[in-house]
Formats: C-alpha cells, sequence, structure tokens
C-alpha cells in the first residue's frame, strides 16, 4: 500500500508542472447525458477562471446511487468535498448533522458574502433546517410545469386550462374530440401529492411539514387530494388522462409524439424539449389547481437536487468548495447553467439578467418555472422534510399504480399510504436516536 | 495401508491460510455484520443508531406487501425453473438426433448463455416497448393491449420471458452432455425392448438424466431467485411503482435507494436462511438419492 501511495504521489508531482500548490476537490453528481456535459463544462471554466482549485467532477449514477455512493465513501471516509442529494433524499443527508458542513457556514467560515434574500423565494427554504439556515446550495432547481401541444389546442379551439375544473369541463372534452389525448403526467408523487399541497397550501406533514421535528405524520390521506385522484381516474375512464406506468420517460414520449396534448412534466425538461425536433410548437404555463379547493393557489417547490459540502475535510479543501460554490451562484454561470438545461436559475439576479438579455422574449415556455416558484407563498409551499422519503415515494408510485389499473380505490390506497408512510417516518426517527 | 498425511499440524494451515483468509473476508465477515445490523435501525452515515432487537424482522412479517412480494417471487421462479428447464431438454433432446449441421445447430442454441442479465432485460424492454415493441405489436393483433410497466401481469410476463430465454441455453448445455454420457448399448437394449421412442425417453433416457436434472434444478432456482435481479431492474427502469419485483430486488430497494440498512439487512439475512435450507435439501435429500454413475 504505502508504495502505491509512493507511486500516485510520484506521478502525480511529475504531472503538476506549476510550482505553487492547487487544491484538488471532487464532486459527485448524478447529471447524466447532456445535463453531464454541462456540469463538466463549468467544471472547466471554474478551473479556467483561476489557478488555485481544480474541480473534478465525477457522475456517480441516479440520484439514489450517488446518495448512496457517497454514504459508503463516507463511512469509509473517502467522501467527495461536496455531493448532489435529490429533493427526497434530503432528509437523509440534512439529519445525518455532522456529515455536511451547512452552506451558508461554510460560506461565511471562508469570507464570501452570503444573503438567503439574494435566492429566489421557492428555492430558498427547502434544503434549509428548521431555523431557516441554508445547508445546501441548489443546484438543478426544477419545478413542475404544464406543457402543451400548441397546435393541438388551437385545433380544438381551447387555450391551456387554468384550473382543473376548467380541464374537465371545457379543455379535455375538446382535446378529445380532436383526437387527442388530453393529458398525461410523468411523476405522480412529486406532481400530483407534493406539488398538489404547495399549489393548494395543505400541510402535507404535522410538525410544519416536518422540518421541526422528527415525530412526523404525513397527512397525505386527505379529502381534497383523495377528490382529485378520484376526478383522475373518472379523467381515464372517458380517455381524458392516460397512464403509461411509473417511469417518467414512457409519460413524456406520447406527448413528444404528438399523441398527447398537455403534458405535465419539469421545468427541467425545457432544454431537452426544445432540443428536439417534433413536429409541433409546444408552450408551457402554471400547473393547474382546483377552484373548489383554493381561490387562492400558490407557488410550488422546488424538484430537482442540491450540493452539499461534505464534513472532513482539510481547512483548505473547503475554502475551495466554498470559493466553488461562490462560483456556482454567480450570474454569469447561473444564466449558462439555465439557458443550457432548462433548470431555473437560483438568484434573482441570474433572472434578472436572463430577462435582461431578453432570452424570455424567444422562449417564453422557459420563464414558466421561474415565475411558478416565485408566486404567493403560504405556509406550505417552502417544501418538506421527511425520512425514508425515498420508500415514500416509492409506496405512493406503488398504491397509485394500483389505483389506474383498478386493483385498489383511492380510499383504500390513501389508507395505506398513510399507514405504510407513517410506519417508515417512525423508522427513520429510530435511526436518529 | 497407510494414509499419507503431513507430520506437522503447521504446513496443512499454512496452505489452506489463503483459501480460509478469503472465506472469512468476503463471506464470513459480511455475514455477521448483516446479522448484526438486522438487529438495529441506523443512520445511513453511521451517526445514530437504535438497537430494535427482532423488530425489522417483526415488521417485514407484519407486512402485506412484503408476503405479496414473497408471493410473486416463489410463483416467478417456479415458472422460471419450470420453463426453462422443459424448453431445454427439448431441445436436447431435439438437437442430440440431428445429424446433419449439428454443431451449427448447437451453436446457434448456446449463444444467447453470453448474454449478461441486464442485457437480457434490455431486449425484453426493447421487445416490449409501449409504441413500437415488436411483441406489443404481436399481442396487439390478438387484441390485447401489452403495457409493460403498467399492467401487472404484462410486465411479470416479461421479467419471465426474458429470465427463461437467458437460462435456456445454460441447461441445454448441462442436458446435452448429460445425454451424450447415456452408453450406446444401453439406448441399443432399450430399443430392442420397446418401439415407442416416446415411452423409451420417460423409462430410460429420462431416469438416466436424473442427475444431471436434479443438479440443473438447484442451479435453476437459485438463478430464478438471484441471477434474475439484473433483468427485473431493466424491465422496471429503476423505479417499481407497482410492478412486480423479486424478494433480492426489495432488498435492493430498500438497503440501496431507500438507505434502509436494518431493514434490507434483515430481509438479506431471511435469504440467506433460504438458501440455507436449499442446500440442506440439496445435499441431505437429493444427493442421497440420486446415483450418479
Amino acid at each position: 500500500m504505502p508504495r502505491i501511495k509512493l507511486a500516485g504521489v510520484a506521478a502525480a508531482l511529475a504531472m503538476s508542472a506549476p510550482a505553487y500548490a492547487q487544491t484538488e476537490i471532487e464532486l459527485w453528481h448524478a447529471m447524466g447525458g447532456a445535463l453531464g456535459e454541462t456540469v463538466n463544462q463549468i467544471a472547466e471554466d471554474f478551473n479556467a477562471s483561476q489557478d488555485d482549485v481544480v474541480l473534478t467532477p465525477v457522475f456517480k449514477g441516479t440520484y439514489e446511487e450517488t446518495l448512496t455512493a457517497g454514504i459508503a465513501a463516507f463511512r469509509a471516509g473517502e467522501q467527495p468535498n461536496i455531493i448532489q442529494v435529490f429533493d427526497a433524499g434530503a432528509a437523509t443527508v440534512i439529519g445525518a448533522e455532522g456529515a455536511t458542513i451547512p452552506v451558508q457556514d461554510l460560506l461565511a467560515d471562508n469570507g464570501v458574502a452570503f444573503d438567503i434574500e439574494d435566492y429566489i423565494s421557492g428555492v430558498r427554504y427547502f434544503y434549509a433546517d428548521s431555523d431557516g439556515k441554508m445547508i445546501g446550495m441548489p443546484f438543478n432547481s426544477s419545478s413542475p410545469i404544464m406543457y402543451y401541444n400548441v397546435d393541438a389546442l388551437e385545433a380544438a379551439g381551447v387555450t391551456p386550462p387554468a384550473t382543473w375544473e376548467e380541464f374537465q369541463e371545457t379543455t379535455a372534452p375538446a382535446l378529445a374530440e380532436a383526437g387527442y389525448i388530453p393529458l398525461a403526467q410523468s411523476h405522480l408523487p412529486w406532481i400530483f401529492t407534493e406539488n398538489f399541497m404547495s399549489r393548494h397550501n395543505l400541510p402535507f406533514a404535522t410538525n410544519n411539514n416536518g422540518y421541526d421535528g422528527l415525530d412526523t405524520q404525513i397527512l397525505v390521506n386527505n379529502d381534497a387530494i383523495k377528490a382529485h385522484f378520484t376526478a383522475v381516474t373518472e379523467w381515464q375512464e372517458r380517455g381524458y388522462f392516460e397512464w403509461y406506468g411509473t417511469g417518467w420517460g414512457d409519460n413524456q414520449t406520447p406527448f413528444e409524439e404528438g399523441k398527447v396534448a398537455i403534458w405535465l412534466g419539469s421545468s427541467g425538461s425545457f432544454g431537452g424539449l426544445a432540443q428536439k425536433d417534433l413536429g409541433f410548437d409546444f408552450s408551457a404555463t402554471y400547473l393547474p389547481y382546483w377552484e373548489a379547493v383554493t381561490t387562492e393557489p400558490k407557488q410550488t417547490f422546488i424538484g430537482g437536487a442540491a450540493l452539499f459540502a461534505m464534513s472532513g475535510k482539510s481547512d483548505e479543501e473547503n475554502a475551495a468548495t466554498a470559493k466553488f460554490f461562490d462560483y456556482l451562484a454567480s450570474t454569469e454561470t447561473q444564466v449558462f447553467w439555465h439557458k443550457e438545461t432548462g433548470y431555473v436559475p437560483i438568484t434573482e439576479a441570474a433572472y434578472a439578467a436572463a430577462k435582461a438579455e431578453g432570452y424570455y422574449e424567444e422562449q417564453p415556455a422557459a420563464e414558466v418555472g421561474i415565475q411558478q416558484l416565485s408566486l404567493d407563498a403560504g405556509d406550505n409551499t417552502r417544501g418538506y422534510r421527511m425520512g425514508f422519503y425515498v420508500q415514500i415515494r416509492d409506496v405512493m408510485n406503488r398504491e397509485y399504480g394500483r389505483i389506474l389499473t383498478g386493483e385498489t380505490s383511492v380510499d383504500d390506497a390513501f389508507a395505506t399510504i398513510e399507514e405504510e408512510a407513517n410506519q417508515l417516518l417512525a423508522r427513520f426517527a429510530q435511526t436518529q436516536g | 495401508m497407510k494414509r499419507a498425511g503431513f507430520d506437522t499440524l503447521s504446513l496443512p494451515v499454512l496452505l489452506l491460510l489463503p483459501q480460509l483468509v478469503i472465506i472469512a473476508v468476503f463471506f464470513y465477515w459480511p455475514t455477521i455484520v448483516a446479522l448484526q445490523s438486522s438487529f438495529y435501525l441506523q443512520d445511513p452515515f453511521g451517526f445514530g443508531s437504535t438497537f430494535v432487537g427482532l423488530q425489522n424482522y417483526a415488521d417485514l412479517f407484519s407486512s402485506r406487501e412484503y408476503r405479496k412480494i414473497a408471493w410473486f417471487t416463489v410463483t416467478f421462479s417456479i415458472l422460471v425453473t419450470f420453463f426453462s428447464l422443459a424448453i431445454a431438454l427439448v431441445l436436447a433432446v431435439k438437437a442430440d438426433k440431428v445429424l446433419r449441421g449439428a454443431k451449427t445447430y448447437r451453436t446457434l442454441l448456446m449463444w444467447v448463455y453470453a448474454v449478461a442479465p441486464p442485457v437480457a432485460g434490455f431486449i425484453a424492454v426493447i421487445m416490449f416497448n409501449q409504441s413500437w415493441g415488436p411483441l406489443t405489436e404481436f399481442f396487439g393483433v390478438f387484441g390485447h393491449t401489452y403495457m409493460v410497466g403498467v399492467n401487472f401481469n404484462d410486465t411479470a410476463f416479461a421479467m419471465i420471458l426474458a429470465s427463461v430465454w437467458k437460462q435456456v441455453p445454460v441447461n441445454f448445455i448441462f442436458f446435452l452432455s448429460g445425454l451424450q454420457s447415456i452408453p450406446r448399448s444401453v439406448r441399443e437394449a432399450a430399443m430392442i425392448d420397446n418401439r415407442s421412442a416416446t415411452s423409451r425417453f420417460w423409462d430410460v433416457t429420462f431416469p438416466l438424466l436424473a442427475p444431471t436434472g436434479f443438479f440443473l434444478l438447484i442451479i435453476n432456482i437459485t438463478y430464478s431467485l438471484f441471477d434474475t435481479f439484473g433483468i427485473v431492474d431493466t424491465v422496471v427502469k429503476g423505479e417499481p411503482g407497482n410492478n412486480p419485483m423479486t424478494l433480492v430486488y426489495k432488498v435492493y430497494v430498500d438497503g440501496f435507494r431507500g438507505n434502509d440498512l436494518g431493514g434490507s439487512s434483515a430481509q438479506s439475512v431471511i435469504l440467506m436462511v433460504l438458501v440455507l435450507a436449499l442446500t440442506i435439501f440439496q445435499f441431505r435429500l437429493i444427493e442421497r438419492r440420486i446415483h450418479y454413475t
């Protein structure tokens, strides 16, 4: 072992031509394909922008795989400096105090100016602790929005629906008449559950949606969401809605093929859709809401993921990490990331810059995600913090699938979700003991 | 007769040591850790943990879903094992009789063996693609809207088909060599005694193939329980949802996706006990009754 290390050091010395010492830091992320190339581009630009730090991005697979790899590495003392953790894994990584350095502390300790008010309101507090201190730096932030086939809506003589009532009574019948499947969506727990709660300002869990404690109970078994799923099954029967399984892409494809007229996806899907030759014009707008539930729809909260600085690193490396975070939050980088991928810019300044460039005049749909995240906030629009949430989502996906294949009723499904989610939450609380 | 042996104990121990170390590090150590963590609920990062005794096991046995998955795994294993063995046996018996181009024919039957399980799963995903999969279109001809990933049975069928397809060549190779090791004299004697090829097969060939068959039975049960993981994972595209899954996949989903180390350790221990039972069954019952020539 020592011999291998010596050989490694010798090789490293031989390669590093400059005389001054550079700090090397590593970023583990889950951005595959074109997104991964954009991450590599940001890393290259960052490395070129200064001489002190070299950042190496490493692709680790899906969000779940990245988190698991990070945990395994942390336990072995081989953790990267920065790890990307997705929304559903936030409770796991934030719950393990001592695994990460809160980004707000990291920046303050290294003399980087930080003001949480610089961040757009929808992304500010999702990855924060109960006192509002930012723990993870929001990175690829998205929100579910409604994409529609402009040609299809014109052919049917309708406009994009603002409410589900409008969809049900006007939009869907006209689109079905015109030969389209009116509606599909790609992520039932995210779009029709988490953001359903946010948009209608309904509590998702006790303890301030889980932020204030571990003895949290989920509040998913409520009349508003059950009425929504009952309506969805009725739409499905009448041919107004089609479900293509739990996979994201299986539901997006029929929209791209022009069979489905309205598709609920991620604001981050914009970049991918815009690059494809779809054969029709598409645009996007806000997620509809039920007028019967609320007349004051609120903002949605962010999906996607955040970057966490892992603990157990030298001050020098932490300073390098802070430097990278500072670069990442800069207006220029954010505008580049936003335009390249379709993810929302995380700061008000970057949003203003993109607007000033006239980007949204060319691409109005690219602005929808930010606008929706900047709508009025409510008591329940900040986010949620629940342990074992990946498994809770799996339970939701399973039960929703059963509703939509007629294997179970809406009431039974939500009773099961409530029961199993509460068991998982109780189990998670025990892991933190 | 004098038994050959070592004079001292140190040399044999020394010679065995590398193997013992490998077994200890790669088998016993993980087993002990899994056993230990199945009694705890622990924070994935290793900060907190609570000793919960048998609670992880109790939670599993009281879970409706876990029982459902166990039941599916049993059905799945029986179907995969039966069809992999039956189809391979038919092919081997027929291939054994082919005279012209026998080698080409056999090679064609064997080469699927080289396909890795995730690739087999991926091929199934392509064949059953919702919008343009050839098999989806084939079922469409009969008026069945085939929906992998939506309909539970459709997805289960795709998994079983891919698993069987992948396993048939292995069984085929073993059955074929089994058939070829049956002495010619026995076959000729049987031919004089009985004119019916079918009853000759059941009375003479099949019993003589029994050692191969029982060996393959165990191999196929373990295959369908464990090695089909890659196929299940690709067919459900990493998102189990309401799709069928096997017990091994559930260990992965809870442990590696969900970071529930205690719960998934308890599931691994249950699977380990199952394998132990299978092994004892193999050695105690089958090996005793089957006579290898």
